[in-house]
């Protein structure tokens, strides 16, 4: 049988121009840090994108009380209806803008543009979107008498879902009446500084949005200050511990969206086709780089063998490189930090016995790379069994019987999301209600919409993003008893 | 006729059922409230003085019975928590004796107390099957998907119960715990612990099964850091921090960080912590502080 190669396809740079750098965004306008500018760089060759300012304490504070001033003086007394106006004319932008946003996200980020442009701008636009239209309905939300907005709240991102992560934050805080002081992850700052641009496109009122740049000690420098009325924060387990002891004992509210090590289930009269399409979804989609990704394959014994030999025929069909590449499946890490940890979790998966099996492709030479990884044979104290790798290595094991399934499923300190595959309706609904997870996807995985509430349970953290159950976090209500 | 020689109640710990003694062997003494003129309350009863041990041996037959009461229908939990209230109408004497004792109130008083707490019982119980319609429903996803929320109770939560309110307050924070499907391991008012006591004893003949409820008399600064760093917790009510000797609730707020248990703060400004106005009516928010949400999603197909 004939093969035939994938010609090249590359996305165009042209579409994005790129400032050699770029200040803070406090007040409606760009603005100098005081700390030390930093490098922000294309995973996917190394190569330099622009330096970016860091926001020291008092650029940060100057951020809180240009948000402050912003909430008492305009967006916290504006009707929800002119609210909203202005958060669809962000969504609208957004969508005219979405080529120069996937563009800068995949040099950026190193997700493939495939994903980028399908994915992440689309469903940020969409957030925007279905939030505009809560601003000016808010007392029909069932959120208690009288909802009021917060006040001013700090947001800290991760670097996976650079725009997305942005979108979950402001969108909501800002239908709901609050201004917001953002910082995007150092590696990833760039989507967020040209949302910037596109805020003040839209004329929104100086200081309701402001994007703050910098690594952990300018998001500490959020946390602890004592303008702030809530913090939202999607990233680790161990900082979002870090960030609900510093505000033991205040009044400073909080949502955490942290790590999770979800299991995926399949059953033995799993559909296999789109089973295996699942699985490869779960956990490699965005490199895996994902906190609800399916980093645990749960098989029935009685079809292990079955499935680990399609997954692997499947996986060996992933394009890994270029992600401008619009064929491209798998793209880069995201940073030289995140691929030495892949790199020494999935050893210590070898070094206590599992079986490691990789596609063996070429890789790029510049770069951060790490080729789509199996480990079979893995059990549930291995590490690469109950420690989040973030990143694109499945470990599989297997069960004999639902209740087997359940145990090792909620035997983690996280519970984020987890997956079903089986064609039986009532075990789906069953198997749902014993997983000890926020979000369940059966026969499907890695879905996300602007409407269906997202967070999780256990030590994945508290609060839900999206949906009506989103809103909770963004107001305060008239009950006291 | 010689006189009736009281036959006195021995007041004890409730865990997962039974009525233990503190496993320290130790009891404190409980005296009624001051006299409006100041003078000391009488002497009431030996409590049991629980200890870090009990607390512990408490979560266990909380997180032994969770599964199964979450797992009931919420029909059947409702019904439970009513039952609750009945038990306890044929008890009101005593516990309006008991109250009027721990918190120095006329007996007028001390019965409106008694049968509000009785209201609140039959209040929270009739939301036991109406929480998952009010607060969850279908997303309307942008795909072939179906799409549903639905909330879910967050595991094992420990409770420390208001300082002065003996007994409404107590209900006020044990009812809307356990009416979703959690345990709980209560803290009952250090120095008003009795009426506590005889509501367990109400628990244990109303169907509520054993460890749904378990009710720890003590010292709450002693008892409370345990449970506020127990990993096996998943939530904590801080409602009884106020007015409790020693006891500063931002740093069991820190503790509770370790596992990222969700917590209800005390009512208050900054760092105080004051009790709140029980006889106010109760909203949603002592049930939505220990819930999940869960979300289920399926592909739709031919």
């Amino acid at each position: 049988m004939p093969t035939f190669d994938y010609a090249p396809a590359p996305e165009s740079r042209a579409v994005v121009n790129l400032q050699p750098s770029y200040g803070l965004f406090i007040n409606g306008e760009f603005v100098d840090g005081s700390g030390t500018a930093f490098k922000t760089i294309n995973p996917a060759t190394e190569e330099s994108l622009a330096e970016v300012a860091e926001a020291t304490t008092d650029d940060v504070d100057r951020a809180v009380k240009a948000a402050r001033a912003a909430y008492r003086g305009v967006w916290g007394r504006m009707s929800g209806a002119d609210r909203g106006k202005y958060l669809f004319r962000i969504a609208r932008i957004m969508q005219e803008r979405s080529r120069e946003l996937a563009v800068l996200e995949t040099l950026d980020n190193g997700k493939p543009i495939k994903e980028s442009r399908d994915v992440d701008v689309p469903l940020a636009a969409a957030h925007f979107f279905y939030h505009a239209g809560w601003a000016d309905k808010l007392g029909y939300a069932a959120l208690g008498p009288d909802p009021r907005p917060l006040g001013v709240v700090g947001q800290v991102i991760p670097w996976n879902f650079p725009l997305l992560m942005l979108a979950w934050k402001i969108a909501p805080a800002l239908a709901c009446g609050n201004t917001v002081v953002l910082k995007p992850a150092e590696t990833t700052p760039l989507t967020a500084l040209l949302f910037a641009q596109i805020c003040q496109q839209a004329d929104l009122p100086p200081g309701v949005v402001n994007i703050v740049t910098g690594a952990g000690p300018t998001g500490q420098a959020i946390v602890d200050h004592p303008g702030i009325d809530k913090i939202a924060f999607t990233g680790s387990t161990g900082v979002g511990k870090m960030i609900a002891r510093s505000i033991a004992g205040t009044r400073k509210r909080a949502t955490l969206e942290l790590g999770g090590k979800a299991a995926n289930i399949v059953f033995d009269d799993a559909p296999l086709d789109q089973t295996i399409e699942g699985i490869v979804n779960g956990i490699f989609f965005n490199q895996g780089q994902v906190c609800c990704a399916g980093s645990r394959l749960l098989v029935q014994e009685s079809i292990a063998d079955d499935v680990e030999r399609r997954l692997k025929r499947r996986l060996a069909t992933l394009r890994v490189g270029d992600p401008m590449d619009k064929n491209t499946d798998v793209g880069a890490i995201n940073s030289r930090r995140q691929l030495d940890r892949i790199t020494e979790l999935s050893a210590a998966g070898e070094a206590e016995g599992a079986t490691r099996w990789d596609t063996d492709c070429p890789l790029p030479k510049n770069g951060f790379w790490f080729r789509p990884t199996v480990f079979t044979g893995v059990s549930q104290s291995h590490r690469i069994a109950q420690e989040e790798i973030f990143g694109p290595v499945l470990s599989v094991l297997t069960f004999r019987t639902p209740a087997e399934a359940v145990a090792k499923a909620n035997n983690t300190p996280y519970g984020l999301s987890a997956g079903v595959w089986t064609e039986k309706g009532s075990r789906i609904l069953w198997m749902a209600d014993q997983l000890r997870a926020g979000v369940v996807w059966a026969n499907t995985f890695n879905q996300f919409d602007p409407t269906s509430p997202f967070g999780g349970y256990k030590e994945s953290g508290y609060g839900r993003e999206g949906g009506r159950h989103g809103l909770e976090a963004y107001v305060q209500t008239g009950g006291v008893a | 006729m010689s006189p009736h020689v009281e036959v006195r109640k021995t007041y004890k710990l409730y865990i997962g059922g039974k009525f233990p003694r503190s496993e320290s062997g130790r009891s404190y003494a409980v005296h009624a409230a001051p006299s409006r003129a100041g003078r000391p309350g009488s002497f009431l009863a030996n409590a049991a003085a629980g200890s870090r041990k009990d607390a512990r041996d408490a979560v266990v037959a909380a997180r032994g019975a969770f599964p199964t009461w979450a797992g009931a229908t919420a029909y059947n939990r409702g019904q439970v928590l009513y039952r609750v209230a009945e038990v306890m109408q044929g008890r009101a004497a005593q516990f309006a004796d008991e109250v009027a004792a721990a918190e120095g109130l006329t007996p007028a008083r001390a019965r409106a107390t008694v049968e509000a707490a009785i209201d609140r019982w039959v209040w929270y119980a009739g939301w036991s099957d109406k929480l998952a319609q009010i607060l969850g429903g279908l997303n309307p996803v942008a795909g072939p998907y179906f799409d549903i929320s639905a909330p879910e109770p967050t595991g094992v939560v420990a409770v420390l119960a208001p300082q002065r309110s003996s007994l409404l307050g107590l209900v006020s924070v044990v009812a809307p715990v356990v009416v979703s499907g959690n345990t709980a391991v209560v803290v009952a008012s250090q120095d008003r612990p009795l009426p506590a006591v005889t509501l367990t004893e109400c628990l244990a003949t109303s169907d509520v099964p054993g460890g749904v409820v378990n009710v720890i008399t003590g010292r709450t600064a002693e008892i409370a850091p345990w449970l506020a760093s127990h990993r096996d917790v998943n939530a904590i009510d801080l409602a009884g921090a106020a007015g409790a000797d020693g006891v500063v609730w931002g740093d069991l707020e820190g503790a509770a960080a370790e596992n990222l248990k969700r917590v209800l703060r005390p009512a208050g400004n900054g760092a105080e912590a004051v009790e709140p106005d029980w006889t106010a009516t109760p909203d949603l928010s002592r049930m939505t502080a220990f819930l999940e949400t869960k979300t289920v999603w399926h592909p739709k197909g031919r």
